[in-house]
């Protein structure tokens, strides 16, 4: 398998050349209403470290272009309880749902939210025979693996995308990505999948299901007796079952896998990488944007969130600062003044702090657009909150 | 002889986990303590924060506590405690090359599930049970911090031996994840829980709370992080509620200063702005302090180096967490 996503950007590695897909408005910010109003445009990905508000980027992304005509289907990993309510997202069965009220000029809104168990389970169901399928799922070792592997969210994930794609009733794919331990997860996903498949210890374990002995050299038994001796007999016995059952289904996960990949390059796809103005999730962002590049994926640009850039400089720095202090002084009713001049300086340095966190971005990645999203004072949890949201984006 | 404390630290992404990991690791390092903090997660987090060099899978002495006690910090991967566990338990030296040959390595740390999680925390309990140099002088670290994962993973973490129970019923692995579990459990570990007075962070965090009750596992405290202090006295916000404090007063005091009178109306919207944040922090602060946790807060810092680490590392002592 591959370290890279597990490892902290390193400032120094050469950076490759992101592959820009999207358009800048007047105004140089990233126009997020030409993306989605690009009919060759099919799949948006949002990515972003946790926490920077992905899942409502992507709910009112998609909102934003069922409003302008576009069949929308938007795939959320973990929404927040309210706002899958408003989206009529109230149980989980694995299909999108219409969204009701969103949607103008023939457009829709189709949601649904990943069941990462139920994804995997039916791929087994769908690509075995029914016995094959029984035995599988009633692995102790795929039971395990099916609802707790550390990818497994992001590879079903990629999984569910392919098959919304390959069942073409919507025009625009809007997906959230699951909150990866490490940033990419999902892209490693395949390629972990396939090295696991590929790889010797699981071609040993078949080796006695598929007969030649020859295989069965003296460094295997060596192995075996070594996992025996720390994992215990009947684990062994338990992945070898589930690896002889499986064997059938190797090829076909692995090549859908591979193929999701290659959807995400090619043209059609764009990715939105998801921040909010802070160091640690501008630095995930950076990094996010360099994996990309380094994968040749498809980037539109960078969504920095809840950005306290509503602030007018009617007052500017120096000069609130200085008169707050002498109204201060003086006391009375004109040291509530002062109060508010506080308010102001803090908006102040708070703008100007994010601010240059956003130039530090852009410095470091001059070719990739950005769009500020001003924050709301409250979290959306409605259709009309979503709509904001999209406003917002939209500039 | 005392046992070596445990303070788990999780929280929402975005909340501040690491530098709230950080700064108790200052704050437990008292005069003559020692104190490890540990990542587990291969972000780096700890050395960016202290702006050192990555950590490697061993214990470095990275800065002074409050009163001068040590912090020495680790980040565990769980390739590493793998292949040191299979060469401590079972001297396996040439035969753990061999896994590693045939991609066991790989297979046990990433694939199999739960085991990657059995050698994290399995790790820090082996740490936990060292003793000091000298037979009689207790345990080699007076505290372990661990920068968890997020509050939605928290439990699985911390409740290892159910994660494994499914996958392996008897042997080595079931042993370890047992004792791990039974150290969680036990009375020297506290899970504290980052948040911010949001809604969504609010949210998890009480889930969190349940979840970990309902495990066994002890709910420390809920540190509430990056808290904005409210600006305005109640007599101003009042005046700013009811109108007497209009943008027509405001903007005659700032023409006396000198300033531009018609900034008086920006500065009533903004503070009217300001008490409304303020009333939302009340209301999701309101609904910790239901909550059964304990809590302690945390300002929000401009900017964070080691001055404003030991100062968090302050109020975290002072509000007893540490």
């Amino acid at each position: 398998m591959t370290n890279k996503s597990r490892t902290a950007p390193a400032s120094g590695r050469p950076r490759s050349q992101a592959r820009v897909v999207a358009s800048r408005d007047a105004a140089g910010n990233l126009d997020v209403d030409a993306l989605i109003a690009d009919r060759s445009v099919r799949i948006i990905v949002c990515c972003g470290s946790g926490g920077v508000g992905k899942t409502t980027t992507s709910a009112a992304l998609a909102m934003r272009a069922a409003d302008a005509g576009r069949r929308v289907c938007v795939l959320t990993i973990d929404p927040a309880r309210r706002l899958a309510q408003s989206m009529g997202l109230t149980e989980l069965d694995n299909t999108p749902r219409a969204v009701d009220g969103a949607g103008a000029d023939g457009g829709s809104l189709d949601a649904m939210m990943l069941d990462m168990k139920r994804t995997f389970d039916e791929v087994v169901e769908s690509h075995a025979t029914p016995e094959k399928a029984a035995q599988i799922l009633g692995n102790p070792f795929y039971q395990a693996l099916s609802s707790s592997f550390a990818g497994t969210q992001e590879y079903m994930a990629m999984e569910k995308l392919g098959q919304l794609h390959a069942q073409d009733e919507w025009d625009l794919i809007v997906v959230d990505t699951p909150p990866s331990r490490s940033a990419l997860d999902f892209l490693d996903a395949p390629e972990r999948l396939s090295s696991m498949l590929d790889g010797r210890f699981i071609k040993l374990l078949l080796a006695p299901a598929k007969g030649p002995a020859r295989l069965l050299s003296a460094g295997f038994g060596m192995v075996t007796g070594a996992i025996n001796k720390v994992l215990g007999a009947q684990v062994l016995s338990d992945v070898q079952t589930f690896v002889a059952a499986f064997d059938t289904l190797f090829g076909g996960f692995r090549q859908r896998a591979e193929a999701t990949y290659a959807l995400l390059q090619a043209p059609g796809t764009a990715f939105l990488v998801v921040a909010s103005p802070e160091p640690a999730a501008m630095r995930e962002a950076s990094y996010f944007v360099e994996r990309l590049a380094g994968d040749r994926m498809p980037l539109a640009g960078l969504v920095v969130n809840r950005v306290h850039d509503d602030v007018t400089d009617a007052i500017e720095l120096d000069d609130a600062r200085a008169v707050a202090r002498r109204l201060r002084e003086a006391g009375g009713p004109e040291s509530q003044v002062a109060e508010l001049l506080d308010v102001h300086v803090e908006r102040l340095l708070t703008a100007a702090r994010e601010q240059r966190e956003r130039d530090g971005f852009a410095r470091a990645h001059p070719g990739v657009p950005q769009v500020p999203v001003t924050a709301l004072s409250t979290d959306v949890h409605d259709l009309k909150g979503l709509r904001k949201v999209g406003t917002l984006l939209a500039r | 002889m005392s046992s070596t404390a445990l303070h788990v630290v999780t929280g929402k992404g975005g909340t501040g986990k690491t530098t709230v990991a950080v700064a108790l690791a200052l704050a437990l390092a008292g005069r003559g303590q020692r104190v490890l903090v540990c990542e587990v997660e291969g972000r780096q987090g700890i050395a960016q924060l202290l702006d050192v060099a990555p950590l490697p899978y061993e214990e470095r002495r990275v800065a002074s506590g409050l009163d001068g006690g040590e912090v020495f910090a680790l980040a565990i991967d769980a390739e590493s405690a793998l292949l040191e566990y299979l060469d401590m338990f079972y001297r396996l030296g040439r035969a753990g090359k061999a896994l590693d040959k045939f991609g066991v390595i790989d297979f046990a740390t990433t694939i199999a599930p739960g085991v990657r999680d059995v050698l994290l925390t399995g790790k820090v309990y082996e740490i936990a049970r060292r003793r000091g140099e000298k037979k009689d002088t207790g345990p080699q670290y007076d505290a372990i911090v661990i920068d968890a994962p997020p509050t939605g993973r928290i439990t699985r973490f911390l409740n290892v031996s159910t994660e494994v129970a499914g996958l392996a019923k008897v042997g080595p692995i079931r042993r370890q994840s047992d004792a791990v579990t039974a150290m969680m459990r036990s009375g020297s570990t506290r899970v504290h829980l980052v948040t911010v007075l949001e809604e969504m962070p609010v949210q998890e965090t009480l889930d969190g709370i349940a979840d970990l009750e309902s495990a066994e596992l002890p709910v420390g405290h809920v540190i509430v992080n990056l808290v904005r202090g409210g600006l305005l006295d109640a007599a101003t916000a009042a005046a700013v509620t009811d109108g007497t404090l209009d943008a027509a007063a405001v903007g005659a005091v700032l023409e006396s200063a000198g300033l531009d009178a018609t900034a008086g109306a920006t500065l009533v919207a903004e503070g009217q702005g300001h008490l409304e944040r303020q009333a939302l922090q009340a209301a999701q602060r309101a609904l910790l302090t239901d909550s059964p946790a304990q809590t302690a807060e945390l300002p929000l810092l401009d900017g964070v180096d080691l001055g404003s680490l030991l100062d968090l590392a302050g109020r975290l002592r002072e509000q007893g967490v540490a």
